[in-house]
């Protein structure tokens, strides 16, 4: 911190002024994001009050049934449960799909890859994570579905729209996510420990997995809270592939709809302004706000205690 | 610190090997397994990279290739065929521009505050922890943010402004990170040398630390600005349209953009808008891979090894 140095003389009673306002302005610049968070708050909060004012805030949470009024109408039932159970399984699917795969990268390249082959894959894995999302969304829509999952299970079972081919697709989104967040906190954990179980004889793969996994958990939970939380969040994939029928189900292979495919489908049909329909919007908006921010915060915790351990 | 934190947690002291540690024919042979599982999983990820791009390049790359000059000079059309990306190519680059107008001055501004100036005290913990929560944020948020300030508060409406500050304002956490952390690899003895020398604070920063920095962070600004170009979720939630038959003269103007049509196309049910789609998303891509291209020739070009 150049605070901390000692101030000179001369040149710095001449400049005092302009440095003071360039100063300020840098500290406007910072308070900016101050006020980002606060609009957000103040957009989402303002919206979903007078959204509560038609709907009972506790139905909205337990309510079983999505079924917003179509136009300008009044009605319509809002019960936030099947949004959220859709959320929940394209979160679930797809850490079935990216927690595996990006594990084994992740280990793969902190511990065995020479470092040839990681100058490959790294690159190889940012392209997957550079993807734009409506591009995954195209391909879960247009390969994973008729060319994966209904060869494998039948075209009567899985649907043209289904969660299966949604949680893939952000699974595939997620696996760069965990892979080089786990790798980092393995490559953390001190060559030492290493040294010393192989000295005792371990092979390479007790070392990784009694030794360096143990050591990194901590860093591999916070990825995997981290990798949840962008599930949670991501949109276009599960517009285009998971379908919109808001419903409380387990079969992956049917029709489903999520709090962020609700927004982006529901923005699409225009919902005009002041009704409960587009207020809905910003109560579902906030009910994601707030899941992902609780799993990010958590996920930071984590993160900071592991970092105290290897200094 | 105290003595506690620094001393591991007792499962990390406590490592057993357990049998592992023998090398029995069962143990050498379950050593295999693991290494080939692991390549595996790996090759699976990669495998989904390539079928990825193959897909695009199988159900897009005719359309595209057929005749290009068309698909990029024509306005969207009913008719798949005749249908182009000109309006959405446009609003794809007016954003770019308006979204770099706003993110990179304000970004800068933010890192150079935090790293040259903010002094540690519970204020500057405020913003630093509020930037890191910023970046967490689902880009559907920033949408929504957008379609309460911009589009309806400030009565903007779905117009190229409003969707620049969507995008600058989602790209803007991003844009601090990279920029603060370029700043913080320039070695503090530049800064002490400059200081000796009389100069104050500012002008080390203008003359010294900013050069310095700037490589690494025109780096992390174009990779947050190629991140913020392939994003759909925003601007459809503040309106962006895709019957646009015109180009944009002005900021106030309706726009299109490319993930937006790609995801309209995507939508549609004939195959031939499905190809279309493809192509505009092999287009995107191009476009995405060239930023990251100049990004990368930027940093091995024009940095500084201290």
């Amino acid at each position: 911190m150049t605070a901390a140095l000692p101030r000179t003389g001369i040149t710095r009673k001449r400049s005092n002024v302009s440095e003071r306002v360039i100063v300020g302005l840098l500290l406007v610049c910072a308070v900016v994001s101050v006020l980002v968070t606060l609009g957000i708050i103040a957009v989402l909060a303002g919206e979903t009050l007078s959204f509560f004012r038609s709907v009972n805030p506790f139905k909205f949470l337990t309510g079983t049934k999505w079924a917003p009024a179509g136009g300008s109408g009044a009605g319509g039932e809002y019960g936030v449960l099947p949004l959220l159970n859709g959320s929940l399984m394209i979160a679930g699917g797809a850490l079935l799909v990216g927690l595996p795969l990006g594990l084994a990268t992740a280990v793969y390249l902190a511990e065995y890859a020479p470092p040839r082959v990681r100058g490959i894959l790294k690159p190889t894995l940012e392209v997957l994570a550079g993807f734009p999302t409506v591009v995954v969304g195209f391909f879960a829509l247009n390969f994973v579905t008729p060319f994966l999952l209904r060869p494998l299970f039948g075209d009567d079972r899985v649907f043209i729209f289904n969660a299966a081919a949604g949680a893939i697709a952000v699974g595939l989104m997620i696996l760069p996510l965990i892979a080089s967040i786990s790798e980092d906190a393995m490559r953390a954990v001190p060559q030492a420990l290493r040294e010393g179980a192989l000295a005792m004889g371990a092979s390479k793969r007790v070392v990784t997995l009694r030794v360096v996994f143990p050591a990194a958990l901590s860093g591999i939970v916070a990825s995997v809270i981290l990798a949840v939380s962008r599930a949670v969040g991501e949109t276009m994939a599960v517009t285009i592939a998971a379908g919109n029928t808001p419903q409380i189900t387990t079969n992956f292979f049917g029709s489903i709809q999520t709090l962020t495919a609700y927004i982006a489908q529901t923005v699409s049909g225009e919902a005009a302004a002041g009704t409960v329909r587009y207020e809905s919007l910003f109560a579902v908006g906030t009910t994601l706000f707030v899941l992902t921010l609780g799993m990010n915060l958590i996920s930071a915790r984590i993160v900071r205690r592991y970092r105290q351990e290897y200094q | 610190m105290t003595a506690a934190a620094v001393e591991p947690r007792p499962g990390i002291l406590r490592i057993t090997l357990g049998k592992g540690a023998t090398r029995t024919k069962a143990n050498i042979v379950l050593d295999g397994v693991f290494a080939i599982l692991l390549l595996v999983g790996t090759f699976l990820g990669v495998l989904a990279v390539g079928l990825l791009l193959y897909s695009l390049y199988d159900r897009g790359w005719t359309r595209l290739a057929d005749d290009p000059a068309a698909f990029f000079t024509n306005f969207v059309s009913r008719f798949p065929a005749r249908a182009g990306i000109k309006a959405a190519i446009y609003g794809t680059v007016w954003l770019m521009g308006l979204t770099t107008l706003f993110s990179f001055p304000i970004g800068v501004g933010a890192a150079i505050y935090l790293e040259e100036f903010a002094k540690k005290n519970r204020f500057t913990n405020v913003i630093e922890a509020n930037i890191s929560n910023l970046a967490g944020v689902p880009s559907v948020v920033y949408g929504i943010l957008g379609l309460g300030i911009f589009v309806r508060f400030f009565k903007m409406g779905p117009s190229l402004l409003a969707g620049g500050l969507t995008l600058a304002i989602m790209s803007l956490p991003i844009i601090v990170i990279a920029a603060r952390e370029s700043i913080r690899a320039v070695p503090r003895s530049i800064r002490e040398g400059s200081l000796a020398l009389g100069s104050t604070n500012w002008q080390t920063v203008r003359r010294l630390v900013l050069p310095a920095a700037l490589p690494g962070t025109m780096t992390g600004v174009i990779l947050a600005l190629s991140r913020a170009i392939g994003e759909t979720a925003p601007l459809l939630v503040i309106g962006a349209a895709v019957s646009i038959f015109n180009t944009p003269n002005d900021v106030r103007d309706p726009f299109s953009a490319l993930p937006v049509l790609i995801f309209n196309w995507t939508s549609r049910p004939q195959a031939a808008f499905t190809d279309a789609a493809a192509a505009a998303s092999i287009v995107l891509l191009a476009m995405l891979l060239a930023m990251n291209a100049v990004a990368i020739f930027v940093r091995n070009r024009f940095s500084t090894r201290w």
